[in-house]
């Protein structure tokens, strides 16, 4: 078996053999060496967070014209979003070519926000006043969030159209969405850009 | 004025509650962790102010500021089947080690005809390819997306049948569409890809974004 021989002074000459009085402290450098490698590695290698998301659901395609919903022009508001990261045009209700005139918005908490929260007005009353009962809990978490998609979807709250041109960026569709997302605005889709639109908003931009 | 007499004591201090600390971490990281996984191109997706998580069982779109489309799936066992089932459709045979390599690999952005040699290739070989690669056709005479978007749900939901899921366990096991693409994107490139998926009766998607720093509160 392994023997190991500690010199040969005290080999023969009967003595007993003694331990070694020594320290039992070990230097753990080596080990707090490796052991902070290690923690480095799993540190950098690692995903700690998963990716965040938001979600979105697009409506169906429709292709007959018959089946295309009719829609209130009293509360339809349209968003114009052009090449650039500026270039963000509204209107309210429906378009017509000569008398339609574009307001341009920035997405900055007073620019489109401040319209979002003023057009949505009466539902973010209904959820505010949803929101102080359930901080009271007069109402149940799951009453809470059924009643606020009930009231976000209602007939009379405002509808949103965001309409895109080929050459949009998709950060500002993102950041549009996101600003109806945290206006509690219900109803919204993104769809092209008519021609007409596409005129208007050359005229807008001098382009 | 007397001297002052700096203490004499060993410089060696006691590391052991550092050594436990640095133990504790390690072995919190290693069994708390993912790995973060290839990804063949790098996208910026735009930031914002919502914080839903990612689901378990994606599938993921990525698309790059070029249009490029790349494509992955969660599950070993269902991207095996799924690329049966591409396998069979396309005509492009796979031998059991590609199978059981492209099970363990990530996005890809490569046509189905290329994809042997892609799955061949070693990793540096493979990073090489991917810098170059074509991304998965979209166009409509040779929409090659579309197959693995069908595919790759119908594998999923073969694989969650056969493990008995039902009711609510299923609806949250059920696969989900996760859409990255970067902020610079043309819009148009992701409305292409969306409009795949529409036309597919898939009509809820989840787009991957930044969390934007601060609260975003509502102006008084």
């Amino acid at each position: 078996m392994a023997e190991v021989n500690s010199g040969g002074d005290d080999g023969g000459k009967g003595k007993k053999k003694r331990p070694k009085k020594g320290s039992t402290r070990i230097d753990m450098t080596p080990m707090v060496d490796l052991a902070f490698l290690l923690l480095t590695f799993f540190i950098l290698a690692t995903t700690l967070s998963k990716p965040k998301t938001m979600e979105i659901v697009y409506p169906k395609k429709v292709d007959k014209v018959e089946d295309k919903m009719e829609l209130n022009d009293k509360l339809a508001n349209t968003l114009l979003l052009g090449a650039k990261d500026d270039q963000v045009y509204f209107y309210p209700g429906k378009f017509k070519l000569d008398t339609t005139t574009l307001d341009k918005v920035d997405l900055s908490k007073d620019g489109l926000r401040k319209l979002l929260i003023e057009r949505n007005k009466n539902v973010l009353a209904v959820i505010k006043d949803l929101e102080t009962k359930y901080i009271n809990h007069q109402i149940a978490d799951s009453t809470f969030k059924r009643l606020r998609s009930k009231a976000k979807g209602d007939d009379k709250a405002p509808f949103f159209i965001v309409k895109t041109l080929d050459k949009t960026k998709y950060k500002i569709v993102i950041d549009v969405i996101d600003e109806m997302n945290i206006s509690n605005v219900g109803k919204y889709a993104v769809v092209d850009m008519s021609e007409a639109e596409k005129i208007a908003l050359k005229r807008e931009t001098k382009e | 004025m007397p001297k002052i007499k700096m203490p004499r004591s060993s410089p060696s201090l006691d590391m052991t509650p550092m050594v436990d600390l640095a133990f504790l971490l390690v072995t919190f990281f290693m069994l708390t962790s993912k790995f973060r996984a290839n990804e063949p191109v790098v996208v910026d997706p735009p930031s914002s102010s919502s914080n839903i998580l990612l689901p378990e069982n994606v599938m993921l779109i990525t698309i790059d500021t070029a249009g490029r489309v790349f494509f992955d799936l969660t599950g070993k066992d269902v991207r095996r089947k799924m690329l049966e089932a591409v396998s069979g459709k396309y005509k492009v045979n796979f031998t059991e080690q590609q199978y059981q390599r492209f099970s363990v690999m990530g996005t890809f952005g490569m046509p189905v005809a290329a994809l042997p040699n892609y799955i061949n290739a070693g990793e540096k070989e493979r990073m090489k390819m991917d810098a170059g690669a074509p991304g998965i056709p979209i166009d409509s005479a040779n929409n090659e997306l579309a197959d693995w978007i069908m595919q790759g749900y119908g594998a999923s939901e073969r694989d969650l049948s056969a493990k008995g899921l039902e009711g609510k366990a299923l609806k949250e096991r059920r696969i989900r569409y996760a859409i990255k693409a970067d902020g610079q994107t043309n819009y148009l490139k992701v409305r292409k890809v969306i409009d795949i998926f529409r036309e597919r009766e898939i009509f809820q998607f989840n787009l991957i974004t930044n969390l934007k720093g601060g609260p975003a509160d509502l102006p008084k």
